[in-house]
């Protein structure tokens, strides 16, 4: 590792903190997923970044078990928006408010 | 050295670019921009098999998930990528909380101990150096068995779910609706309400 662990984990809070503007400020759901995937892989790269400089894969194992999660959060929260919008077309979030309890 | 800030130029571009597109089509572009840097960034930090796993299973699965959906929803009956955004009502106090979560992980992170060990364990390609993919492989199927089974229960329940979500109700359900025919019903209704 030629750089300095601190650069890597500062890199990943940047696109953690890009992640969370587009889940705050976006309306379109697909975007809004996509965000969320952002911030999956900033806590990746920063869970990859202590397992090299501890030398323990178990951060390699967690951030692979967040890859499977990240999966499958993608594919029912794409089911999710594929049948919200099936009933009822939308391109905001805010409209959608069948699920409010 | 160099590697890092290209990539870690790329990656902060994609990620506003993802964040900041008009369409989701766009979005799924930039995405995959910073998913291909983000093996890369792996692969320097030697993560091999996560960085395969990170082209195979985001690019591969994922985005290509996300494309038909965008495929799907865009042959219905309005467009889907319109739609006013939130910018630039919301997008100054979503900057400020993301300014503050960048702060607290930043000093987090540089608040850790120093005695990070920095000594090159092997290097990338080795059999069996850290991070290769028999050093991942031991450690998944011995010490880490238990989470690599919850890892396909996991992958199983979202299955099932996406086919209780998406699927059409009768292949659910089992039962078998009868075709309908249109005009039954109204005139049905119509000979209830003349009685």
């Amino acid at each position: 590792m030629s750089v300095a662990p601190e650069y890597y984990v500062v890199l990943s809070a940047v696109l953690f903190s890009i992640g969370v503007v587009g889940v705050i400020a976006r309306r379109n759901p697909l975007i809004m997923l996509m965000s969320i995937e952002l911030l999956f892989n900033a806590a990746n790269l920063a869970l990859v970044t202590y397992a090299r400089v501890w030398t323990n894969n178990a951060g390699h194992v967690f951030a692979f078990l967040v890859i499977t999660v990240a999966a499958a959060e993608a594919a029912i929260g794409l089911a999710i928006v594929a049948v919200t919008f099936r009933r009822t077309p939308f391109v905001d979030v805010d409209e959608v408010s069948a699920l409010r309890g | 050295m160099i590697a890092f800030w290209i990539l870690a130029v790329l990656m902060i571009a994609s990620a506003v670019f993802t964040v900041s597109a008009r369409k989701p089509v766009y979005s799924v572009i930039g995405l995959l921009a910073n998913f291909v840097c983000l093996a890369g960034m792996y692969l320097e930090l030697q993560a091999e098999f996560l960085a395969v796993i990170q082209i195979v299973v985001y690019s591969g699965a994922i985005l290509i998930l996300f494309v038909f959906v965008i495929a799907l929803l865009s042959s219905g009956v309005r467009p889907f990528d319109v739609g006013p955004d939130r910018a630039p009502r919301i997008v100054i106090p979503a900057a400020i909380i993301a300014a503050l979560t960048l702060i607290a992980i930043t000093a987090t992170a540089l608040r850790t101990p120093a005695a990070l060990v920095r000594t090159p364990v092997g290097s990338t390609g080795d059999a069996n150096a850290f991070g290769s993919v028999a050093d991942f492989g031991v450690a998944l199927f011995t010490t880490n068995l238990l989470p690599f089974e919850v890892t396909a229960f996991i992958l199983m329940v979202a299955v099932i779910g996406v086919v209780l979500i998406a699927g059409d109700d009768d292949a659910v359900t089992g039962a078998r609706r009868k075709p309908r025919r249109p005009g039954k019903r109204e005139s049905i209704v119509k000979d209830t309400v003349a009685r």
